[in-house]
C-alpha cells in the first residue's frame, strides 16, 4: 500500500515536472520568436550598422548575403534559433565582442543591485505590511499606504535624480554615480563580477566600503518600489489569514499574540509571498534600465540603453533574451519553492 | 451531579456589537453557573450561544463590547485580568473546540507540531517531552497509529480524525473547562457519535466542566446534565436534561414539537412559534436553581 502510494506520488511529480518543462520550452520559443520579429521590424538596417553608410553597394550586398538576410524569413528564424541555442547571440557592433561575453561581464552589476534592492524590499516591506494589517486603519497603515502609493506612482528616474541632488550634490552624504569612486576602479580583480564578493575575496575592505556606499542609493531606490509592492501584498494576504479560524485556535491555546501573527499567520502568507518576491525580483532586473542609466551603473540596463542608442541590434536582442530567460527561470524557481513549502501542493 | 465546586459563574452578561445600522445586542443579561458538570447551550442560529462561549475566553473581535457584573472562573474575575494573565487561562484552564477541523487547524503545520505547541505554551517542556505527551494524547483520543498521524498535515486527515486531533490539542494542557462549540456539526453522522463518545469519556475521566454548544436539542439532552435554552440573546430556561420533556416553557415545547419521531404518527410537524414577548420577560436570575 505504502509502496503503491509513493509510486503514485512519484508518477504525479514526474508528470508535473514534464508539463512544466514543456510549458517553459514553449514560452522560451515564443520569446525567441518575438525578439526575432522585433529585430526584423525595427527600422534599423543591420547591414548598414555593420558596413557603415559609406560602403559601396557591392560591399553592402556581400555583407547582406553573409548575414543571411537574403533568405526567406522562416529560414532566417531557424538559423537564428540554432545559433541562439548554441549560445551565439551574435557580435556587438559597439564593443566588437560576442554579445554573450558582454552580457556575462555586465550582468553581475545588475544582479548585485537587484538582489540588494529585493532584500530591502523584503526586510522593510513585509514587516510594514504585517504591521499595517494588524493595526488596520491605524497611523502606520495610513503612512504605509501613502508611501506605497508614492512608490507606485513616482517615476524612478525623477526620484533618482532628486536623490542624487539631495544626498550627493547638496549634502554629500553618499557618493555619486558609478560602482566605486574613480580612484578605486580596477583595484579588485573581477573574479565573480559581483563587486562586494570580489572585495571580500581580495580582502580589500576599503574598496568594499566604498562599493557598499555606492550601492546604497540605487539599491534603496529600486528597493523602494519592491517594498511598496510587497507591503501592499503582505497586508492583503495577512488580513485574509488573520480572519481564518486557525488563528482563533492558536489564541484559544494561549499562544502569545506576536507568535500568532508572525508565526501562524505570516507562515501561511509566506507561500503566496514567494511568488510575489520572485516576480518583483524579475521586474527589478528589467526595471533597473532607468536607474542604471542615471547612476551610470555598468550593468545590463546601461548596456541595453547604450546598445539601443547606437542601433546595436544584436546586443539589444541578446539582452532581451537574457532578461526574458531570467524571468522564466525565476518563475520556475518560485513554482518549485511553492511545491516544497506548501504541504498541500506536494 | 450537583454543584460541589463552582467553576464558572456568569452574572448579567451583555454583549453588544456596534454597527453603523445601530448596535446589535447579541447577548442580553444572561446569568448561569457551572461546576464539574456538562452543560448544554441550545438555541437557533444567532441566539448568542457561540458568542457567549467566546466571551468567556475573551476572544471576541476587539470591537465587541462585553459587560457583565461577573464572569468569574475559580474565583478569578476574568474581565479584570490583563491580556497576559488571560493567556495563562486560555488553553491551560479554559479551552475550546470549534466546529470544523478543516478550518480550525493550521494548514501548513503538521498535526503533531500544533498539538505540541499547545503543551509547550503552558509547560516548560522540551520538544521531546512535548512529543511524548502528544503521542499519548493522540492515543487517548483513540487514534491507533499516533506516530504516523503526528507527521500528517491537516488536509491529510478526515473530518472525524481532525476533530479528534482538535480535542487532543485542546485537552493536552489539562484544562478544567472545555467549551465545545458545535463540535460535531461539520462531521458525518456516522462519526459524530464516535467523536462525542471520546469527548464524553475524556471529560468525565478528567473531572472537567463542559459547555456544549449545539442546536441539536436531542443530542444535548442525551449527553449533558443541564441544558440552557437560548433565544434572541436571552436565556429562556435552564432545565435538567432528564426533565427536558416535562418543560413547560413555550419555546422549549416548540423546539421539541418540531422534531420528528419514529414512533409518532404521520401528522404534520408543528412549526416553531416565536414570541418576542419572551425577550422582555425576566428569566435571568431565579430560575437557575437546580433541584436534586
Amino acid at each position: 500500500m505504502v509502496q503503491f502510494l509513493t509510486k503514485k506520488r512519484f508518477k504525479k511529480a514526474t508528470t508535473q515536472t514534464l508539463q512544466l518543462i514543456a510549458i517553459v520550452l514553449i514560452t522560451f520559443l515564443g520569446l525567441l520568436l518575438i525578439t526575432f520579429l522585433i529585430g526584423r521590424v525595427v527600422p534599423i538596417d543591420p547591414v548598414l550598422a555593420v558596413v557603415g553608410d559609406k560602403a559601396s553597394s557591392e560591399v553592402y550586398e556581400r555583407a547582406r548575403i553573409a548575414m543571411g538576410l537574403h533568405l526567406p524569413l522562416w529560414q532566417q528564424f531557424f538559423i537564428y534559433l540554432s545559433s541562439v541555442l548554441r549560445g551565439d547571440l551574435g557580435t556587438s557592433v559597439l564593443t566588437a565582442k560576442p554579445v554573450l561575453d558582454d552580457i556575462f561581464r555586465v550582468f553581475p552589476a545588475t544582479m548585485e543591485l537587484a538582489f540588494l534592492a529585493t532584500l530591502f524590499g523584503v526586510f522593510v516591506g513585509i514587516p510594514l505590511g504585517v504591521l499595517s494589517a494588524v493595526k488596520r486603519g491605524g497611523l502606520l497603515d495610513h503612512i504605509s499606504r501613502v508611501v506605497g502609493l508614492l512608490g507606485y506612482s513616482l517615476p524612478i528616474f525623477w526620484l533618482a535624480l532628486l536623490a542624487l541632488i539631495v544626498f550627493y550634490a547638496k549634502f554629500d552624504l553618499l557618493p555619486g554615480p558609478g560602482r566605486v569612486d574613480i580612484f578605486y576602479e580596477g583595484i579588485v580583480d573581477p573574479i565573480t563580477g559581483f563587486m562586494l564578493i570580489d572585495c571580500i575575496l581580495a580582502r580589500d575592505w576599503e574598496v568594499f566600503r566604498n562599493a557598499l556606499s555606492h550601492l546604497i542609493m540605487p539599491a534603496t531606490l529600486l528597493g523602494y518600489y519592491s517594498m511598496a509592492y510587497l507591503s501592499r501584498m503582505t497586508r492583503s494576504f495577512m488580513i485574509e489569514q488573520l480572519r481564518q479560524e486557525y488563528i482563533l485556535t492558536a489564541r484559544v491555546k494561549g499562544v502569545a499574540e506576536w507568535k500568532v501573527i508572525w508565526g501562524h499567520a505570516l507562515g501561511n502568507c509566506s507561500i503566496p509571498l514567494i511568488t510575489v518576491i520572485a516576480l518583483s525580483f524579475g521586474t527589478l532586473l528589467e526595471g533597473s534600465v532607468l536607474t542604471e542609466t542615471i547612476f551610470a551603473w555598468p550593468g545590463l540596463g546601461l548596456y541595453l540603453t547604450n546598445s539601443l542608442l547606437n542601433a546595436d541590434m544584436n546586443s539589444v536582442l541578446g539582452s532581451t533574451i537574457v532578461v526574458g530567460s531570467i524571468f522564466l527561470a525565476v518563475n520556475l524557481f518560485s513554482d518549485f519553492l511553492y511545491k516544497v513549502m506548501d504541504p498541500r501542493a506536494r | 451531579m450537583i454543584l460541589e465546586e463552582q467553576l464558572l459563574q456568569v452574572k448579567n452578561l451583555n454583549i453588544i456589537f456596534p454597527s453603523p445600522k445601530g448596535d446589535v445586542h447579541a447577548v442580553k443579561n444572561i446569568s448561569f453557573s457551572l461546576g464539574k458538570e456538562k452543560i448544554g447551550i441550545v438555541g437557533e442560529s444567532g441566539s448568542g450561544k457561540s458568542v457567549t462561549g467566546r466571551s468567556i475566553l475573551r476572544l471576541l473581535p476587539p470591537y465587541a463590547k462585553i459587560s457583565a457584573d461577573k464572569i468569574s472562573f475559580k474565583g478569578q474575575d476574568l474581565l479584570s485580568l490583563s491580556e497576559k494573565q488571560m493567556r495563562k487561562i486560555r488553553g491551560r484552564e479554559v479551552s475550546m473546540v470549534m466546529q470544523d477541523p478543516k478550518y480550525s487547524l493550521n494548514p501548513v503545520r503538521t498535526v503533531g507540531k500544533q498539538i505540541s505547541e499547545a503543551y509547550i505554551v503552558h509547560r516548560k517542556a522540551t520538544k521531546q517531552e512535548a512529543k511524548e505527551h502528544t503521542l499519548k494524547m493522540l492515543e487517548a483520543v483513540r487514534i491507533r497509529n499516533p506516530e504516523q498521524v503526528y507527521r500528517l498535515y491537516p488536509h491529510e486527515v478526515s473530518g472525524g480524525m481532525g476533530q479528534r486531533i482538535m480535542i487532543a490539542m485542546m485537552l493536552i494542557p489539562d484544562p478544567s473547562l472545555l467549551i465545545a462549540d458545535e463540535p460535531t456539526s461539520a462531521l458525518d453522522v456516522t462519526v459524530q457519535l464516535q467523536v462525542l463518545a471520546i469527548l464524553d469519556d475524556l471529560v468525565s475521566q478528567r473531572g472537567m466542566g463542559l459547555i456544549f454548544i449545539s442546536h441539536d436539542l436531542e443530542l444535548v439532552s442525551s449527553f449533558c446534565d443541564r441544558i440552557i435554552i437560548m433565544y434572541g440573546g436571552r436565556i429562556m430556561e435552564v432545565v435538567n436534561a432528564a426533565d427536558l420533556h416535562k418543560s413547560t416553557h413555550p419555546y422549549t415545547r416548540g423546539l421539541l414539537n418540531c422534531l420528528p419521531r419514529i414512533e409518532g404518527g404521520n401528522e404534520r410537524l408543528s412549526t416553531l412559534v416565536r414570541d418576542d414577548a419572551w425577550l422582555d420577560a425576566d428569566f435571568s436570575a431565579p430560575s437557575v436553581t437546580v433541584s436534586g
